[in-house]
């Protein structure tokens, strides 16, 4: 007993950065707030008060990051809590990201003039189809326990991308994950796909988590530590068994991968995006890509640098499979949120072409941070697009009821149209600026076949993109077709931010590349 | 005098914005971008007089950055090729604008809409040929396609949707492949300068003294986005269907003016920045070369429908071009560029005159029509001077182009020389089988006498107000053509003295020299 209080007393508490990861802990303790509001306040006043508390801590969550950022800090960053959080550039770009991307979503969210009452169900607990079900979707109140749930999910996707262990990366991709399945089944129409499609994305995120795991528990059985840079320095020459740390290796990073979408690991994603309600597909196709990105970016470099020779080959496949799937698998589409779905699997295998070319001067990370951030508004926008039209039953995302949507509402298919070039990569958009750092970094570290297969891919992707553009401005307008909503504030403003980042960034880039190639990962 | 080349960029784009207000009154819109294409001819025109034919290789260079860490400059200037494709591009739109005076759009498109689509169709294509930064160049080249799918797929004919799309991907491809060996031309100038640039001037000097195989490879990476462009045969399957789907304004800017970024191209980037991989792989362009001669000249026979038949006219022309290119003698370079300018300027009078057949009879089948000189004996007259423009009879502008490049290419390329001139044979059979079969004999053809008179009917020579001649405002639009097609026939030194120093510096920069015979011919 006196041992242990002896030892007890050796123990020191860890020196904690409180400027640095501040705005994670805005971002967490709001969620905790918001948890209790939602416990204490009559329903009728929940929704304006989440919303607000959540605006109230994205702009705080920035205004600490903004602050943080620009005083006097370490210029390679500093490793907190123990060296758990590691708070550098790369860290404070994608925080930023996150921030930005998700303050897009969140309006998305809130949006209550599109689909009277919200997007989400009165009562989730209700089954589909019975009496209740069908008296409830008269009722226009929401669930507000959605804002909990994003702030708890983008603060575990904060936590993810600053990660310096694998425990605590594991910790974070749960508390991004769980929130991420329940709001999956929250939407008003279309329950039974609704909550299809939260149970598919619980059971395989369910499995990739084990994998994940198990590669923690195979590289803590290698290196002796779960820490990223004890990793690499065990990897650095040793006679320890090779098995270990690629049968780690590859575990480890199925379950990034799957997270990020990426082919053959993407089976989950048109299914999900469908059935999930629009604004939280615009959430997870945003915010979860800069955050499984930003891991494995992360892991990669910090950890894997050095024997980077022998896994190249494997990721290399991967971005090929990725890019080859999403590619001619969007090709057959037919609806227009499972079409986007592939393209995201595309987008990811460009991704991963940025996330191995591990150059010295850290282009690859730049370059891909960069591609993640002009991604993410692209498709926030996108996705606020296809929520705005509409039929009897809710959205119409059928791609043959948008035939002759110019005709009806110019500017809605205009824009739409510039968001499809964007993802399409045609120059004068930040799409194809993305493309170009991405592909002139794979060139550099000397993965140029890659680059080519990329090139013939995104040609390909090009041509369902280019489908929808005919099919709103070449074909004749259905009778029974539906009509485009008159969006509110929120969505309004969402889409637009969206849009113009698009092409600000796609005109003016030079101000942002230099922020994402100002350092490189703490190790 | 830099500015003129500013303006050139501006003023059409200004115009643009203007009639796309104007969506509402199509005269208003048809006036004020006719009157905004003219500013613009009147810039080609001082841009002409300000150009040094034996100044600095480019000139009136004007720029800012753009991405700094790219070294990526909104760069332009202008040699010698450039200054004669923008003035073409600047004389045929006001000329497409007039013509298109009185067409039909599709229910519920408006002139404005149209219009504006053109006027940026044409200021993002005189920028391409400006621009002097390969990044620019590269976004210019992906860009121009955006207007002009939407001119195909909005405002063309029944698989206007098919042909829009066809065409984007098969362009969008090639600019792709391209963009690869534009990174690695660049990422050559980072290793050897320190510093990455996209600039033109500098990367020729880095790149030219690539190791052979990674010339090869980025050679490889411009030439098919090139080849895609002019086109080349086995890459041409989009023409077609793009210039038979097209409004026929639009079809003139296809086939008279997109096209040509190709064949420029190839002498602005592939042939100084790889010279080495140029003159290697020449013996395989060759081939594509005379094969387009032969395989665009007997299509072009078999053709029914007039809109394709000058799809495939012009890709028997872009053979004749890509044989001169790559013949690597100065009176074939020569006679390639000035084939460029005579091309647009023939070809496009053949369109335009086809588009006023087309408009009479309303069909595009060459089987609709027959013995249209009785009615209309001078658009007869017109389609003959444009079809011997187009076969290159002596007199005309394009027969100094064709001789130019036979007789430069025949010292280093007699074999491919000798094949080529099979062309100019089957240029004569379909020219003038084509005249024989629609303006010749009593006048037939559903087009012309079977609305009136049923089928198979004999048509009334009486009858002329159904079909009439040529009215004023399209004598006005074929009027100017018809002057600089017999002025330059005559007399091409002007042009042939702006083209010769740049196509000379051109062939200095691949490194070879003429063969004797040619310098004791001069």
């Amino acid at each position: 007993m006196n041992l242990l209080v002896a030892q007890a007393q050796q123990i020191e508490a860890p020196e904690i950065h409180y400027g640095a990861i501040a705005p994670v802990l805005v971002v967490l303790g709001a969620a905790c707030v918001s948890v209790l509001l939602e416990a204490l306040l009559p329903k009728h006043q929940r929704w304006a008060v989440q919303l607000v508390l959540s605006l109230v801590t994205l702009v705080g969550a920035t205004g600490a990051l903004i602050l943080y950022a620009t005083s006097d800090r370490p210029e390679q960053g500093v490793a907190t809590l123990a060296g758990a959080i590691a708070v550098d550039s790369p860290s404070l770009f994608l925080w930023a990201t996150l921030l930005v991307l998700a303050f897009g979503s969140i309006l998305l969210i809130a949006d209550r003039s599109v689909e009277p009452g919200g997007a989400f169900v009165a009562q989730a607990a209700i089954r589909p189809g019975t009496v209740q079900d069908r008296a409830q979707a008269t009722k226009t109140g929401m669930q507000t326990e959605v804002f909990p749930l994003t702030l708890f999910a983008l603060g575990g996707m904060m936590t993810f991308v600053a990660s310096n262990d694998l425990l605590t990366m594991f910790i974070a991709l749960e508390v991004l994950s769980l929130p991420l399945y329940l709001l999956c089944g929250l939407a008003r129409r279309r329950r039974l796909l609704s909550q299809e499609a939260a149970v598919k994305y619980f059971l395989l995120g369910a499995f990739a988590s084990a994998f994940f795991l198990y590669g923690v528990a195979l590289l803590y059985g290698y290196a002796g530590s779960v820490k990223l840079s004890a990793i690499a320095t065990a990897a650095g020459g040793t006679d320890r068994s090779d098995t270990l740390l690629f049968a780690g290796f590859g575990l480890l990073v199925v379950g990034l991968l799957f997270k990020a979408a990426v082919g053959p690991f993407h089976a989950w994603t048109p299914d999900v995006y469908q059935g999930a309600p629009t604004p939280v597909t615009a959430f997870m196709a945003a915010c979860t890509k800069v955050a499984a990105f930003g891991g494995i970016l992360r892991v990669l470099t910090v950890a894997f640098e050095n024997t980077q020779w022998e896994w190249r080959g494997v990721l290399y496949g991967v971005a090929v499979v990725s890019m080859v799937i999403g590619a001619i698998l969007g090709l057959t589409q037919t609806d227009v949120k499972r079409m986007i779905a592939y393209s995201s699997v595309a987008h990811a295998g460009f991704l991963l072409i940025g996330s191995i070319a591990l150059t010295p001067d850290g282009e690859g990370v730049s370059a891909t941070m960069f591609y993640l951030l002009v991604y993410g508004f692209t498709t926030i926008a996108a996705f606020g697009i296809i929520s705005l039209v509409r039929n009897s039953d809710g959205e119409a995302t059928h791609l043959s009821q948008w035939a002759g949507l110019a005709k009806r509402s110019p500017i809605v298919a205009a824009v739409f149209t510039f968001l499809l070039l964007a993802l399409a990569g045609i120059p004068m958009t930040s799409g194809f600026i993305g493309k170009f750092v991405v592909f002139s970094a794979a060139i550099d570290a000397g993965l140029a076949p890659l680059v080519v297969i990329a090139l013939v891919a995104s040609a390909v992707a090009a041509f369902f993109y280019l489908r929808v553009i005919v099919l709103m401005y070449f074909s004749d307008p259905a009778p029974d077709g539906p009509t485009v909503t008159v969006p509110g504030a929120f969505t309004t403003i969402a889409i637009t931010l969206g849009a113009v980042v698009t092409l600000v960034l796609g005109l003016w880039p030079t101000f942002v590349l230099d922020w994402a190639g100002t350092g490189t990962f703490l190790s | 005098m830099t500015w003129v080349l500013i303006a050139l960029l501006v003023v059409p784009l200004v115009g643009a914005l203007v009639v796309a207000f104007l969506r509402k009154d199509d005269r208003k819109a048809k006036l004020v971008a006719l009157a905004f294409s003219l500013v613009e001819l009147v810039l080609a025109g001082l841009l002409w007089f300000a150009y040094d034919p034996d100044g600095d290789r480019l000139q009136l260079a004007a720029g800012v950055d753009w991405i700094p860490a790219f070294g990526v400059r909104l760069q332009f200037g202008i040699d010698g090729i450039a200054l004669v494709m923008i003035a073409v591009i600047a004389l045929l739109i006001p000329l497409v604008i007039g013509a298109g005076w009185t067409e039909k759009l599709p229910a519920g498109r408006s002139q404005g809409g149209y219009l504006a689509l053109i006027l940026v169709q044409e200021a993002v294509t005189v920028a391409v040929f400006a621009a002097t930064d390969v990044f620019l160049f590269y976004v210019l080249f992906e860009v121009m396609l955006i207007p002009m799918y939407f001119l195909i797929g909005g405002y063309g004919g029944a698989r206007r949707q098919y042909a829009a799309v066809k065409f984007f991907l098969y362009s969008f491809l090639g600019g792709l492949i391209m963009l690869a060996s534009a990174i690695g031309a660049y990422a050559m100038a980072s290793d050897e300068l320190g510093k990455g640039t996209f600039d033109w001037a500098t990367l020729v000097t880095v790149v030219r003294d690539a190791d052979p195989t990674t010339q090869t490879w980025l050679f490889l990476g411009f030439f098919l986005a090139f080849a895609i462009k002019a086109p080349l045969v086995p890459f041409h399957t989009w023409l077609p269907d793009a210039a038979a789907e097209a409004p026929i304004g639009v079809t003139v800017i296809v086939v008279g003016i997109l096209d040509k970024v190709g064949t420029f191209g190839m002498l602005r980037y592939l042939l100084p920045m790889f010279p080495e991989a140029s003159k290697n792989l020449a013996p395989y362009i060759l081939v594509l070369a005379v094969a387009g001669v032969l395989y665009g000249s007997l299509l072009a026979t078999g053709q029914r429908d007039m809109k394709r038949f000058l799809a495939y006219v012009s890709i028997a022309h872009f053979g004749f071009i890509a044989l001169g290119i790559f013949a690597f003698t100065s009176q074939a370079g020569v006679g390639s560029v000035s084939y460029m300018l005579n091309h647009s300027i023939s070809t496009g009078m053949l369109i335009l005159v086809i588009g006023m057949v087309i408009a009479r009879g309303g069909s595009s089948q060459i089987s609709d029509y027959g013995g249209m000189s009785k009615v209309a004996p001078l658009l007869a007259g017109m389609l003959l001077l444009s079809g011997l423009t187009t076969l290159s009879l002596p007199g005309t502008n394009s027969f100094v182009s064709e001789f130019l490049v036979l007789i430069g290419s025949f010292p280093t390329q007699p074999v491919y020389t000798v094949l080529a001139t099979i062309g100019m044979v089957l240029a004569a059979l379909y020219v003038l089988w084509l005249y024989q079969r629609m303006m010749t004999g009593p006048l037939r053809g559903d087009a012309l006498v079977g609305a009136a008179a049923g089928p198979g009917a004999v048509g009334d020579p009486e009858r002329k107000t159904a079909i009439g001649d040529l009215n004023k405002r399209e004598i006005a639009v074929l009027a100017p053509l018809v002057v600089i097609v017999l002025a330059l026939g005559f007399y091409p030194q002007p042009v042939l003295d702006v083209i010769t120093p740049t196509v000379g510096a051109t062939l200095t920069e691949v490194g070879v020299t003429d063969p004797v015979s040619v310098q004791e011919g001069k």
